[in-house]
């Protein structure tokens, strides 16, 4: 356990700011809500007039004026987009680093096996991505119930709990990558993370690229279809889940066999 | 028993060459020096041995440990120290010395105070403020302050100062003196020549000698020192020659009454042979092989 201890220690700072930023920005936009709320009807006439973008954010399906509507939309910009790019750069950087700062051989001339130094790795990213959720979560409860009348707390949760997953997710491949690569992968994953990001928004907005959605994790995280539906996609997250233990598996099986530089 | 064993160890890094059928066997108790020029192979055999790299072919097994299958007992066994040190940055050098013991499941602290006392080592320093010298003083005492059975070192004196240095050896004695095997890379001749029993020469890869640094020195080859030879000496086994004022010095590979008959044609005012020193056993066969 002395290098799980030892990993949580070194990403304390990133970890801290991650999820100071998330908080803050997701604190802003729970703060300004009874404000918002009464410049909706504006709003709305403003993304009804957005065409595909529309559909893209899944703003045709859900009311914007109502807390539960602008919660999932902006937790899925804030929360989504913060999360994937924390999980993507932990994931990305987890076995990598070692070699790109020369530290490989450190570790590796130590009696610990080199399936046992990528399990606590993977269990200290899961360690990270849990801590800053249940900040962030626990922060924006808070903040919720004091400003916001009966808050939506299970919808809430299953919005949190599709973006959790997502952030696993994305960790996970981009653990698989890490074993692959010898060279400073925080661009690696800040890619990962914005491609799938983006793939999402191109599945949205035409139905030619709908098959994008197995490929991303931002579609089960859809809050319009959480919302409408009162669950995440299914099918979406199996496909997902499968991704994720394919990265997993990739990790050990390279980083178990592969000369270290 | 054979605290190394290596078996036909082949390693190419794609199609470059890192070691090509290499055999080798290092005693229990030995001081074993390592011998070859930058690019010769040592540091991929090294790493062959700790598990850091898979051979293309061939096998090795340390201290009774396969390489391939019982990394993890070889080196709770092993003290390696690398030839560039690095350690995570941000860390102070006794949390470094701490982590160290800490992989390893044991309280080393005790054993790295009278280790860093003797070496100079200030523990409170930051990784990034550590000079070339003070990383690999860092290095060593993580190789050394587990006391391991055997301990594997590439290169272990760049960086340091000679006072440093002649305390380093002088651990390394006292711990091959308990019964500690010591297996060291060195380019550094004289180092070799000094605290070493036996000695391996490598070359692009390949074992060119193996035996005591005695027999080593005491090879085949002779350092014939003539002094006011008037005429130049020409023969296919005389190399290395060096003429300064009235005295030529030149290595001699062939058979003594050869070259007596060689001599005997000469005029010379006087004459020493002598082995050479390990430096010159090192060119010869270098230069035996085609350099």
């Amino acid at each position: 356990m002395t290098l799980l201890f030892y990993e949580l220690r070194k990403n304390k700072i990133s970890l801290l700011i991650w999820t100071a930023a998330i908080s803050f920005m997701l604190g802003v936009c729970i703060i300004i809500f009874p404000e918002m709320a009464g410049q909706m009807s504006e709003m709305e006439n403003m993304f009804a007039e957005m065409g595909a973008f529309t559909e893209a954010f899944g703003m045709d399906r859900i009311n914007f004026g109502e807390f539960i509507g602008y919660f999932g939309v902006e937790c899925g910009n804030v929360l989504g987009m913060g999360g994937a790019f924390f999980a993507a750069v932990t994931g990305v950087t987890a076995l990598a680093t070692e070699e790109s700062h020369n530290t490989a051989e450190f570790l590796l001339s130590h009696p610990i096996s080199r399936k046992k130094i990528v399990g606590l790795k993977l269990l200290s990213v899961i360690a990270q991505i849990i801590i800053l959720n249940l900040v962030v979560i626990g922060f924006v409860t808070l903040l919720t119930a004091v400003i916001i009348d009966n808050p939506p707390y299970k919808t809430m949760f299953l919005i949190y709990l599709a973006y959790f997953i997502l952030q696993l997710q994305v960790a996970f491949i981009c653990f698989g990558i890490s074993a692959f690569v010898k060279f400073n992968a925080i661009g690696l994953g800040i890619g990962v993370g914005f491609v799938f990001y983006m793939t999402n928004i191109l599945s949205n907005i035409t139905k030619d690229l709908k098959f994008l959605k197995y490929i991303t994790p931002f579609s089960y995280t859809d809050s319009a279809d959480i919302i409408t539906n009162g669950h995440m996609t299914y099918k979406y997250v199996f496909v997902g889940a499968a991704l994720a233990i394919i990265g997993i598996a990739l990790a050990f099986i390279k980083y178990t066999k592969k000369d270290i530089s | 028993m054979n605290a190394i064993q290596i078996k036909n160890l082949t390693k190419y890094y794609g199609k470059s060459r890192g070691i090509v059928d290499l055999s080798l066997n290092v005693e229990k108790g030995d001081f074993f020096g390592f011998i070859g020029p930058n690019g010769a192979g040592k540091s991929t055999t090294i790493r062959l041995l700790l598990g850091l790299i898979n051979a293309t072919d061939g096998d090795a097994d340390i201290l009774g440990f396969n390489v391939k299958t019982q990394t993890t007992e070889i080196l709770k066994r092993v003290g390696y120290l690398p030839s560039d040190a690095a350690f995570y940055n941000g860390m102070r050098v006794k949390e470094i010395l701490k982590l160290s013991a800490d992989l390893r499941g044991i309280d080393c602290s005790t054993e790295a105070e009278s280790l860093c006392r003797r070496l100079d080592l200030d523990i409170n320093k930051k990784v990034e403020q550590l000079s070339l010298g003070n990383r690999k003083k860092v290095g060593i005492v993580c190789a050394l302050q587990h006391r391991p059975e055997l301990y594997i070192l590439d290169e272990p004196t760049s960086g340091l100062d000679p006072l440093i240095q002649h305390e380093f050896y002088s651990i390394l004695q006292e711990r091959n003196q308990e019964g500690a095997t010591i297996f060291l890379s060195s380019h550094i001749l004289s180092e070799v020549a000094r605290y070493c029993k036996n000695a391996a020469i490598i070359r692009d890869g390949k074992l060119l000698a193996c035996d005591s640094v005695s027999n080593l020195s005491h090879s085949d080859v002779k350092r014939v020192t003539l002094k006011g030879v008037t005429k130049a000496l020409q023969n296919e086994n005389i190399r290395d020659i060096k003429t300064e004022d009235n005295i030529t010095s030149f290595l001699y590979s062939g058979k003594p009454d050869a070259l007596i008959k060689e001599l005997s044609k000469l005029h010379f005012d006087d004459i020493t042979i002598t082995d050479p020193d390990l430096s010159e056993v090192f060119m010869h066969y270098y230069k035996k092989e085609g350099m």
